[in-house]
């Protein structure tokens, strides 16, 4: 814990160079008792984070929370047996413990020809600073007054705003370092920060909820408190009054906020761990159409200040922008060192996730994706999991807003819509100028050629 | 002195060097100004998982997690800080910047008298962790892959995992109240993937509890868990696309309970009421169900997964009816919003870890028994859905709307049970749904224990039951309209 007993004191930054050699040493220490326990190869990552959060509802304060975590992950080769442990107690004896531990578990797991660190000439050289540190230590106060601007500017905007689930600042930083037995040795300090805003509106016929948010690695570039409030009361006031459909057939226009959970079930599809399970829809796709042509993805590690940049990835390998779906044709999976050797395929450094997926915008921007539906379903919020990654089987909760002539009619609610991942990637029909980037996954709006509704 | 306190303490306080003089001087230094309630949340946990796929153990992992909450509550104000570190500054610290929260002056706050909240008896404080030598946990999960793949030469993956916690948690409250308890829960799951003609199909099917991995050992539990994933693997090859739209719905009994979980439960819990966001807000007393129906949250089943001896604030946990005989009767409680709503707490204040603030949250929800016979209310349809494995679910509070998702339906037709459908979403609208049930079976289960509930962020081991209920009037989100 930090001492900040005094609410108009900030905190100084945990990431420094005495923090960076504390990890880098720590880091240092427990490979090196991962030898001296047995371990032929071993990797270690090591993470600090603090952070501050606070809430607010109906003007008065919710919470306030400091944050401060650490931890301590390991995992030990044996030749080509594996274990792994993690603690969050940095003492000498608890780390000796946990190599232990790690190693105990390494002479009860099979050999695995597959398993071990990523090979040396693929780990990064050089780690470019991507501009992703930007502490901001507001201070309890200012937070909360940040907060208290956000809510009000929601409740302020019409008298159909009636309750509130409040507002919430949260900022938060970090330092994480990563270390393996081939040398490699990288530190990466992060940070973000966010405002959201959470708002209630009431008619005759009911209540309802949304809310928005704004989220940035620097502080500078979030959105103002009176943006967010009034972005959440129009969402929230525009849902009113919903009705239900009828069962049917129509296009389907997701909504950009939402329309990254189809390329999330694309790379949920193309994983290294789906295709050698032989768990997904896109098995033998590489090199295969599987969008429409119009579709470019790409990933963009080194985008500078981006959400999800990184110069390695989670077991050192150097990332690169590439092409992951060009002219619709499928050109690369998402792989990490096993899997890529269960599949007899290079790494392509995605150990952890991907870095800043994007798919190419479009022309046009949410109005004229309307238009160009002319008429059918524009969803706004999806809810429950009904995706299934091996059949490509969709169906998920929504609710939106009903579009004949390229205009919004009214907003509905309690539908499914239901179709198939591998026929609506096929048949996706546009992506909209209107990029989300306050994400790992970047996009605009998706017009979906045709999926069933459900209602009643 | 109960025993789970006492042990609790031994692992908690004495390895630290605290004795009830620093928890006052603690105590002390979170309850200065105007701070109604305070509390320390003492926590040690290890967890470690095995994982097979691919006929071998290919991995697996222990973790360590430690540390101390601690809340200072002023008013509907709260202020939190923790500690992984269980040493007398950093708790002291955490206590300083918890409370500042509240204004200062104020009276601070007179010693009270320690005492010990015994708690129920419910599981025994055994580390399940230890309960097998790591060498049979490999040979369990190698004979549940056998197992699964003697089952039919369609099983091409078979992937299964183990998993076990022993967690240990102290609660220190202004008040004077110290509970402890011991948790055990273990956990085993096996996914399979068949295959038939280019066409392939997962199931799932897996089971724990608060328990040993002994559990597992008996009465072939766990070899159970590779038949039923395969059993369900091999219903879906064969599973037709989904109906669209609104008809009648039978549920089977047991995990289809997450209907209640989220259609019922989530909107029942207090801190949306006491805020009025829930669409069950101010409706205590009124029908939200159909005759017949009885809900109960219930933290107080023996060795269940959702079950606890004390929840994350020291309150014993207790049977709270939710909904008898259609007509809604309370809400589930922490101890924060119990004292803004005024009423008593139910034990429900629950958390993730000592890094998370305690909240509502659900134990093991579930709908007492009826009458129907199982077979009945099937033959009672002409044309709906039985639905009987589900996969997760998700709510929206304010509004009502839920879904829930199926992994294992079949169509009725004319009263019998005819071909399997492809998993589908569910939608309903929570405070409509129960009024739509027409029939109750005789038949209530509760889950085998693999339920995990999120809410804003944290993650909390629930159960949940119900018998087979016909619904009049679900909308299913197949594709065939």
């Amino acid at each position: 814990m930090s001492a900040t007993t005094d609410t108009a004191m900030t905190v100084a930054s945990i990431v420094d160079v005495a923090s960076r050699e504390r990890l880098t040493s720590l880091v240092q220490e427990v490979l090196a008792e991962a030898k001296q326990q047995g371990a032929t190869t071993a990797e270690v990552g090591v993470n600090i984070s603090q952070g501050l959060s606070v809430s607010v509802r109906l003007g008065e304060v919710e919470t306030v929370e400091h944050t401060r975590d650490k931890g301590l992950g390991l995992t030990v080769y044996f030749g080509q047996r594996t274990g792994s442990a993690s603690t969050t107690d940095f003492g000498s004896a608890a780390l000796r413990d946990t190599v232990r531990a790690a190693c105990a578990i390494a002479r009860h797991t099979a050999e695995d020809d597959c398993s071990g660190l990523a090979d040396p000439d693929r780990l990064a050289r050089e780690v470019p600073d991507l501009d992703l540190h930007h502490p901001w230590n507001p201070g309890v106060d200012k937070a909360i007054a940040l907060a208290r601007e956000g809510e009000a500017a929601a409740r302020g905007v019409d008298r159909r705003i009636t309750n509130s689930e409040g507002a919430s600042l949260s900022t938060h930083e970090g330092l994480e370092v990563y270390g393996n037995t081939h040398g490699f040795l990288g530190a990466v300090a992060g940070s973000r920060h966010s405002l959201s805003v959470s708002v209630i509106a009431q008619d005759e016929a009911g209540m309802q909820r949304d809310y928005w948010y704004t989220a940035a690695r620097d502080a500078r570039t979030l959105d103002a408190p009176a943006v967010v409030g009034r972005l959440a009361a129009d969402r929230t006031l525009r849902r009113l009054n919903a009705r239900r459909l009828s069962t049917r057939q129509c296009p389907v226009l997701y909504e950009a906020p939402i329309a990254g959970s189809l390329l999330s079930h694309f790379v949920g599809a193309i994983r290294g761990g789906a295709l050698y399970r032989q768990a997904s829809f896109l098995l033998d796709s590489l090199g295969k159409k599987v969008f429409t042509d119009f579709v470019h993805i790409h990933e963009q590690p080194h985008l500078k200040g981006a959400m999800g940049s990184a110069a390695f990835d989670g077991e050192g390998v150097a990332t690169a922008p590439r092409d992951l779906v060009r002219d619709g044709v499928l050109l690369g999976y998402v792989l990490d060192s096993y899997s890529a050797r269960k599949l007899k395929m290079p790494t392509t450094g995605n150990a952890g996730g991907v870095h800043n997926l994007t798919i190419a915008p479009g022309p046009d921007n949410l109005a004229a994706l309307l238009k160009r539906m002319d008429t059918g379903l524009f969803v706004t919020e999806l809810i429950g999991f009904g995706v299934n990654t091996v059949t490509g089987d969709y169906s998920r909760g929504a609710a939106g807003f009903w579009v004949e002539n390229g205009e919004v009619q009214y907003p509905v609610e309690e539908i499914t819509i239901a179709g198939n991942l591998r026929e609506m990637f096929r048949h996706l029909a546009a992506v909209g100028s209107d990029v989300d980037r306050r994400g790992n996954i970047r996009t605009g709006s998706i017009l979906i050629e045709n999926m069933t509704i459900a209602g009643s | 002195m109960s025993g789970m306190l006492a042990l609790a303490r031994q692992s908690l306080l004495e390895p630290a060097g605290i004795s009830e003089a620093e928890l006052d001087r603690l105590m002390g230094g979170l309850m200065g100004g105007h701070v109604d309630y305070g509390d320390l949340y003492f926590q040690y946990s290890r967890h470690e998982s095995w994982s097979l796929e691919e006929g071998i153990v290919k991995s697996g992992s222990h973790n360590i997690e430690q540390g101390v909450g601690v809340r200072a509550v002023s008013g509907e104000k709260t202020g939190f800080a923790y500690s992984d570190e269980i040493v007398l500054p950093a708790l002291l610290e955490a206590a300083t910047a918890a409370r500042a929260i509240a204004q200062q002056g104020g009276q601070g706050r007179q010693p009270v008298a320690w005492r010990g909240e015994s708690g129920l008896q419910l599981y025994q404080p055994a580390d399940p962790l230890a309960s097998l030598a790591d060498d049979a946990k490999v040979q369990l999960l190698e004979r549940v892959e056998r197992e699964a793949r003697a089952q039919d030469p369609r099983v091409k993956q078979v992937m299964a995992s183990l998993a076990a916690t022993h967690e240990v948690v102290l609660v220190v409250r202004s008040d004077g109240v110290l509970a402890g308890d011991v948790r055990p829960l273990v956990r085993l799951n096996v996914t399979v993937i068949v295959e038939q003609n280019g066409r392939r199909e997962q199931g799932s099917a897996g089971g724990g509890g608060r328990f040993t991995y002994g559990y597992f050992l008996e009465q072939e539990h766990a070899l159970g868990y590779a038949r039923e994933a395969v059993r369900q693997a091999l219903v879906n090859l064969d599973a037709a696309e989904a109906p669209a739209g609104a008809m009648t719905v039978v549920l089977g009994p047991g995990w289809p309970g997450i209907l209640l979980h989220e259609a019922i439960g989530h909107g029942l819990e207090g801190d949306f009421n006491r805020k009025g966001t829930s669409a069950f807000s101010g409706r205590v007393g009124e029908k939200v169900a159909a005759d017949g129906i009885t809900v109960v949250d219930d933290g107080t089943l023996p060795a269940r997964r959702g079950s606890l001896n004390v929840d994350d604030e020291g309150t014993p946990t207790r049977k709270t009816v939710l909904i008898e005989n259609g007509i809604l009767k309370g809400y589930m409680q922490d101890t924060l919003n119990a004292r803004l709503m005024g009423v008593a707490p139910t034990g429900n204040g629950r958390r993730e870890s000592y890094a998370h603030l305690p909240m509502p949250r659900m134990t093991n929800t579930y709908m007492l028994a009826g009458g129907r016979d199982p077979q009945e209310i099937i033959a009672s349809v002409d044309k709906g859905l039985y639905a009987v494995n589900f996969g997760g679910g998700q709510v929206d509070i304010t509004s009502g709307k839920f879904v829930f998702s199926a992994s294992e339906a079949y169509l009725i037709e004319n009263g019998k049970i005819t071909r399997p459908v492809k998993g589908a979403t569910l939608i309903g609208n929570g405070p409509d749904v129960l009024q739509r049930v027409s029939m109750i079976g005789n038949d209530l289960q509760l889950d085998p224990g693999v339920g995990t509930c999120g809410k804003e962020g944290q993650s909390v081991p629930v159960g949940v039951g119900q018998p087979t209920l016909r619904i009049d009037g679900l909308t299913v989100g197949g594709t065939q309209g």
